[in-house]
């Protein structure tokens, strides 16, 4: 290493403070949150880009937001509910699996798009500089967007359920509703901001992710209900933040499922240490990772 | 006027060797082999780093760099690829942080984007405006009030409201640059963009860099090649040489000392800036007078000489080999090409020569960009590739040169008295 010292003695020829100070990473913690409220115009730009280019590029365009969760309802309605069986709580399937689906979607595709932040981005990242958190902010608000346009899918399937005479009905808990997506949206963008922070040095991790996320789905009370699970297997479940979720959600909206306080105060809480972590290693890497890609 | 930029012992470090091994496995391996007292088996035996001085696995792009920069100046950054101009203006644009040292500023500094970058192909011009300007810092509101003013700049009224995607690559640098030229960030900095875009194009651009700068208001930190724009452009220019300032003052002087820095390089063969397919490469480039040993010089014999690397032993009828020679200031002075005559070789050449009975070139320094195909596709093209400096001659055997600031081309003439 060189041995310069920095000039301490430079002039000082104006009392004038100054505006930027650009200094080496000495691994200073922090979060930034006043720099993005400064772009919250490129954040909502951000947005409506994911929007625009999504409808432009596709031949159904916005119908797709309603296509892709139909067809996978239909797939697990074959294999869960028709192949192996396994029951919903006296829920019809397909509405159990659609209100388990529309919101995890929330979490999978927000966790997926976050992760590629650094990679996707790093032609733009290497030319102009701003606070790097708010690509993965935008994904995480064009995403919500996503889940209330799906939301109104689930409603409709929801009314005709209730029309044909299930014994479903909202319950007071939807006060708690907003709290629920808070804590997906910010399982969401924890999880991306740590994993785009990793691929950065390992790409490899790229291709894992695909199968975590799906691992995890199936380690969530999705397609099944969590009266189902026993022993360890129910520990397991309910170690997984979004279970607690999910599970509140269903009780909300289908009558079946648990409401635990208790639970959904630790997703809150595992939600809340994961974003914090989430961005500070994102800040420490958005630095240099210029760098290194 | 106050000082805007201060850089103060600027050094910044890349890492090479270990980077490009970023994969989860190999980081596992590295920790196994080293964990059981094997080597690294990802360190390179033997790799040779091109910069001069590279100690281990690290490289210096930069080297105590101390610049202050006061409000108004139009300051040029010269000097050869790789020197670390690039780098310079990646600290200043905050893409990445230096490694020892302090960079201070008083306003905004924003750079110019390279082409389209931020721009996305399926949003409309309209929509890439209010992009490109927020991802520099913009606010909606201040491109609402500029919104008028950067599309009459950008000369793209008509297809405003057109996929950038159907745009043209002059029009979406132009575009671009509307963008940033209106941003009026107290500090700009241009990166050759310039270079780019038709020639109507870039007298606008000038201009408004000129406008930009004139008011005395903001500063701009100019980086390009074109020896004639940071002329007539900048106030004061610094030469970057292997990462350090070698040079400080007037853009004048500022050219001159680059120019005399890029001698001609003998061995091009590992020369990295250059496109083509490589099936025949130039490796050696050499221009000469009268003997090999003479330095060229006007109204002498001239010869330029370029050993080829052609390990598929190419015919010589099979390629095309083009030259051109621009002044310092990039303007073309010649184009040669072997097309253009009949040439009668037979055989696979490992050496070709242009030969000039007389030099009908002024004294001064001239770049050589060498253009190389084979079977119609791109072998190998070195924009730039080397120098060569033209003494002063007597072209026309009366003892009289003509100056070499009133022409570069000197033509045979002859004056006849009608009386």
């Amino acid at each position: 290493m060189a041995t310069n010292t920095p000039d301490i003695n430079s002039r000082n020829d104006t009392d004038e403070p100054w505006d930027l100070v650009i200094e080496p990473s000495r691994g200073e913690w922090s979060l930034n949150l006043g720099e993005v409220m400064r772009f919250k115009d490129l954040l909502f730009l951000f947005v409506r880009r994911d929007f625009v280019t999504f409808y432009k590029q596709t031949v159904l365009g916005p119908l797709w937001f309603f296509v892709q969760p139909l067809l996978k309802v239909a797939i697990y309605y074959v294999i869960f509910a028709r192949v192996a069986q396994i029951p919903t709580d006296g829920v019809p399937p397909i509405l159990f699996y659609l209100t388990g689906l529309t919101f995890w979607e929330y979490f999978a595709s927000s966790w997926k798009k976050t992760s590629e932040t650094f990679i996707e981005n790093q032609h733009i990242f290497g030319k102009v500089y701003f606070p790097r958190l708010v690509v993965p902010l935008s994904v995480m608000i064009s995403n919500g967007i996503k889940l209330g346009i799906q939301f109104l899918l689930f409603a409709i399937f929801w009314i005709y359920y209730y029309a044909q005479g299930a014994e479903i009905g909202i319950k007071s808990t939807i006060v708690y509703l907003p709290l629920l997506i808070a804590i997906i949206a910010l399982l969401g963008l924890g999880a991306g901001l740590i994993v785009t922070s990793l691929t950065t040095k390992y790409r490899d991790l790229k291709f894992l992710l695909e199968t975590i996320i799906q691992l995890l789905m199936y380690l969530s009370p999705i397609l099944y209900p969590l009266s189902l699970a026993q022993g360890t297997f129910r520990t397991l479940l309910l170690l997984n933040p979004m279970s607690a979720v999910l599970e509140a959600i269903k009780y909300t909206f289908l009558g079946t499922g648990m409401f635990s306080l208790t639970y959904l105060a630790y997703s809150a809480a595992f939600a809340i240490v994961l974003v914090l972590v989430g961005i500070v290693v994102f800040n420490r890497t958005e630095r240099n990772f210029i760098d290194t890609v | 006027m106050g000082r805007v930029l201060e850089i103060r012992n600027v050094w910044k470090q890349y890492r090479l060797g270990e980077i490009g091994t970023g994969t989860l496995s190999h980081d596992l391996k590295r920790w196994v082999s080293r964990a059981t007292g094997k080597g690294d088996p990802f360190a390179k035996v033997g790799e040779e780093n091109r910069r001069e001085e590279a100690g281990g696995s690290y490289v210096w792009a930069l080297r105590q760099i101390d610049l202050n920069v006061d409000q108004g100046e139009v300051l040029g950054i010269i000097g050869k690829n790789g020197a670390g101009k690039s780098t310079l203006l990646k600290l200043l644009s905050r893409v990445t942080r230096p490694t020892i040292g302090t960079i201070k500023a008083r306003g905004r500094i924003a750079s110019l984007l390279e082409v389209g970058t931020g721009m996305h192909p399926e949003l409309t011009g309209r929509e890439n405006i209010f992009l490109n300007g927020s991802i520099l810092g913009m606010t909606r509101a201040e491109i609402d009030v500029k919104f008028d003013e950067i599309v009459a700049f950008s000369g793209c009224a008509k297809y405003v409201d057109t996929p950038v995607k159907r745009y043209s690559s002059g029009m979406k640098v132009r575009l671009g640059f509307a963008v940033a030229a209106f941003l009026e960030p107290e500090i700009l900095i241009v990166d050759e963009v310039l270079a780019v875009g038709d020639a109507e194009f870039q007298k606008k651009a000038i201009g408004k860099m000129k406008d930009v700068t004139s008011s005395g208001q903001r500063t701009v930190l100019f980086v390009s090649h074109n020896m004639a724009a940071v002329q007539s452009l900048c106030t004061r220019a610094v030469v970057i040489k292997n990462g350090a300032v070698a040079f400080d003052g007037s853009p004048d002087e500022a050219i001159r000392e680059y120019l005399r820095q890029s001698t001609p390089e003998g061995n091009l063969l590992d020369f990295a800036e250059r496109r083509g397919t490589g099936m025949v490469k130039i490796a050696e480039a050499a221009a000469h007078g009268a003997l090999p040993d003479a330095a060229p010089q006007t109204g002498q014999p001239f010869s330029l000489r370029f050993k080829l690397h052609n390990p598929k032993r190419v015919n010589a009828t099979d390629t095309r080999f083009d030259l051109r020679i621009d002044d310092q200031f990039g303007q073309r002075v010649a184009w040669l090409s072997n097309t253009l005559l009949n040439t009668d070789s037979e055989g696979v050449p490992d050496e070709i020569i242009f030969q000039v009975e007389k030099l009908g070139i002024n004294s001064g320094i001239y770049y050589v960009t060498v253009y190389l195909e084979v079977r119609n596709e791109v072998s190998d093209w070195i924009q730039n590739a080397f120098t060569f400096e033209v003494a002063e001659g007597d072209y026309y055997g009366t003892g009289r040169t003509a100056p070499s600031n009133q022409s570069n081309v000197l033509i045979d003439f002859k004056v006849k008295y009608h009386v």
